[in-house]
């Protein structure tokens, strides 16, 4: 850079620039040190070529979402097996995907969303379990079970972690106050859809997922087309639904919902039903007096299964089988929804869930409002494009 | 003498081993990755790979570019506007940042001369705090319930919470406050080597201070202020995690559709192209301001 070696600059300047780039550098490519090492160290194991009938160093990489572990769950598995896990989070299928593809991730256990997980079984980067070494496997709820098939026949691949849904959360008090004498709506999704009511709940914050592979499943079931349709008109029906309520939409994001809900800076959210559980239950811990509510809607919100897979190129696929094989045990899986308050697919483990998480209809739905939810489904690339183009255009209002 | 001895003379003088380490430096890290980023622009994208660019049919190579991404970057609005969106933020933070900059390094300059390296560390401080956490404190500012709100609401100058996050106001604050030691330094460093003596001679001549700033003194610090301007702009072009933490839906920037053709649309093709497009707006600019600075020097 010419710029940088004028002749009016002293020398001490450009070592302080230097180290001024060299700090933000640092701070930056920290961000994603804690991965990078876990992965490092990974391959660089002198077993990593070992065969997998044989002995497996004992090592365990796993990758999962945020806030969806019990304080337990590692270091139970870590005193039973003598494994060592090493445990790194993300928050969107998107950043999971990108490096599943990008392959050599060092993980050998991932949780994609199910229709994901279809993605890198079709492209040949998820393996097929050992069902002899999970005998825990007779615990999953048949049902669940069938659901996944859809995407993954035969169960060959995926295993559910937990589950829930997407649907309409809000602020109950907030919302009474923003309606005044409107009573709430018959169709539920109206709260988020429907410029008559987004209108006056603008004035307390309405918030939205920034995934448009979520809302738009939702968006086109609302204006009666097909959840994933491959016709661009119909995901242009759906953007023009959405953009009259966009001047009433405060913010996009979606991890940070269970923070805006549970401090009171939005009353309405289209998001994941068990965030909206995961807030009321900070706020009643934090004593906030936020009164908040996930709703279950007739129309359906958009299921979705988050779920265990062990990369192609997992080094560690044994100690992958005998984690899988942990979390079906009843105690383990009712402890992961005791503490994140999101369903799991473990029938052995009803009997340990906390009552109040059991018999909460919004967690574990009812029959018939399962029927209701859009089952895990999946579109093309180009029509990927689509949604992603049409909910950028939506997010920025023009 | 043939050029061949010249070369070897150079070798044995040591030249070839001071230009050949920055050289290799830049060729490892600046431009064989640049190149691979254009190959990836001009393939397609499969399922869960890139497309070969060489693919063997009998033993014969045939070469396949593919340039429909570029195309289809200028066909689509959403690219061009949200470029000009990009180098308008950018072009912001860089004149605010002169406009505070300046005047700090230049009573930085004139401070005793004691004091300097105190008034520098000062500058450099922040920098020991993740620059994440700092970004994120912003947020913790400029909220509706946070502090600054709650301040002005408990001493009654405004009754309903100002609205500060998430939109232009919030990104500029935090690109400023971030860029603004990249401003500060190089202006420092020219205006500390500025000879007082033509200020001297301007006010024995009857100048006013104001008059002899704008005739001397700026002029003179012409080099630190594109050196100043280079540093903030061009990183700011390309910004993504400050507009993703203080921006909102209507300040999408450049690093944000990137992120979406990487991440959401699974793309690399495209959001390789998309980079290459962005380099090519920052070189523009740069390449201007370079031979403007060149000339300088001649003068």
């Amino acid at each position: 850079m010419r710029f940088l070696s004028n002749k009016h600059s002293a020398p001490t300047i450009k070592l302080m620039l230097a180290l001024l780039f060299g700090i933000t550098g640092l701070t930056i490519a920290s961000c994603g040190q804690k991965t990078e090492d876990s992965a490092k160290s990974a391959d660089t194991t002198p077993n990593a070529a070992a065969p997998a009938t044989g002995e497996e160093e004992k090592i365990l990489n796993i990758y999962n979402w945020s806030d969806y572990l019990a304080e337990d769950t590692i270091p139970n598995f870590e005193k039973e097996t003598g494994i060592k896990v090493r445990y790194d989070i993300f928050d969107s299928n998107e950043i999971l995907h990108a490096k599943m593809i990008a392959k050599n991730t060092g993980y050998d256990i991932v949780v994609p969303s199910s229709n994901w997980g279809k993605m890198q079984i079709d492209g040949g980067l998820i393996q097929k379990l050992d069902k002899s070494k999970l005998p825990n496997w007779k615990n999953l709820d048949p049902t669940v079970l069938a659901q996944l098939a859809q995407l993954d026949p035969g169960n060959e691949h995926l295993v559910d972690w937990l589950w829930s849904y997407t649907t309409v959360g809000i602020n109950v008090d907030k919302v009474k106050t923003a309606l005044g004498d409107m009573p709430m709506p018959e169709n539920t999704w109206d709260l988020v859809f429907d410029p008559k009511y987004t209108s006056k709940l603008k004035s307390c914050g309405i918030s939205m997922l920034d995934a448009p592979s979520e809302v738009f499943p939702i968006a086109l079931r609302y204006v009666h087309k097909p959840e994933f349709s491959l016709v661009e008109a119909d995901y242009k029906a759906a953007f023009d639904m959405l953009m009259k309520v966009r001047p009433d939409i405060k913010r996009f994001n979606s991890g940070g919902q269970i923070e805006d809900l549970a401090s009171g800076n939005i009353c309405v959210a289209l998001g994941w039903a068990g965030d909206f559980n995961l807030a009321r239950k900070r706020s009643i811990e934090n004593k906030s007096e936020q009164n908040i509510e996930a709703l279950v809607t007739k129309m359906g919100g958009y299921m979705f299964m988050d779920t265990m897979a062990i990369p192609t190129d997992a080094k560690h696929p044994n100690n992958a089988h005998k984690f899988i094989n942990y979390v079906l045990d009843a105690k383990v899986h009712a402890g992961l929804t005791n503490a994140v308050t999101y369903a799991n697919p473990n029938k052995a483990a009803t009997e340990f869930v906390n009552p109040e998480i059991r018999n909460n209809k919004t967690i574990f739905l009812s029959d018939e409002d399962v029927k209701n939810l859009i089952p895990p489904g999946n579109v093309d690339n180009a029509t990927r494009r689509i949604e992603t183009r049409l909910y950028t255009q939506f997010k920025t209002g023009t | 003498m043939t050029k061949l001895a010249r070369f070897s003379q150079s070798l044995t003088s040591g030249k070839l081993i001071v230009i050949g380490v920055p050289m290799a430096w830049f060729l490892l890290l600046v431009a064989i990755p640049l190149l691979i980023i254009m190959k990836i622009s001009l393939s397609e994208m499969e399922a869960t790979s890139v497309s070969k660019m060489i693919s063997w049919t009998n033993g014969l190579p045939t070469l396949k570019l593919n340039f429909s991404n570029y195309q289809f970057i200028f066909s689509d609005a959403l690219y061009v506007k949200t470029y000009i969106s990009s180098i308008k933020y950018a072009l912001i933070t860089t004149l605010i940042c002169l406009g505070i900059g300046y005047p700090f390094a230049y009573f930085m300059a004139r401070a005793p001369k004691h004091i300097q390296p105190t008034l520098l560390m000062l500058i450099m401080l922040p920098f020991w705090t993740s620059f994440l956490l700092r970004i994120y404190a912003w947020k913790t500012l400029l909220v509706s319930n946070g502090v600054i709100n709650n301040l002005l609401m408990s001493l009654h100058v405004i009754n309903a919470p100002l609205d500060m996050m998430n939109n232009s106001f919030s990104l500029t604050i935090g690109m400023v406050y971030s860029y603004l030691p990249f401003m500060i330094l190089p202006l420092y460093a020219n205006l500390s080597k500025l000879d007082l003596r033509y200020l001297e001679a301007a006010a024995d001549l009857g100048t006013s201070p104001f008059k002899a700033f704008w005739l001397i003194t700026v002029p003179l610090s012409k080099a630190g202020i594109i050196a100043g301007s280079m540093l903030v702009f061009i990183p700011a072009v390309g910004e993504y995690v400050i507009p993703e933490l203080l921006g909102g839906p209507s300040t999408l920037m450049i690093g944000r559709v990137l992120w979406d053709e990487f991440f959401s649309n699974n793309d690399w093709p495209m959001a390789a192209a998309v980079a290459v497009v962005m380099i090519a707006l920052i070189l523009v600019p740069m390449a201007i301001l370079n031979r403007a600075e060149a000339k300088l020097e001649e003068a």
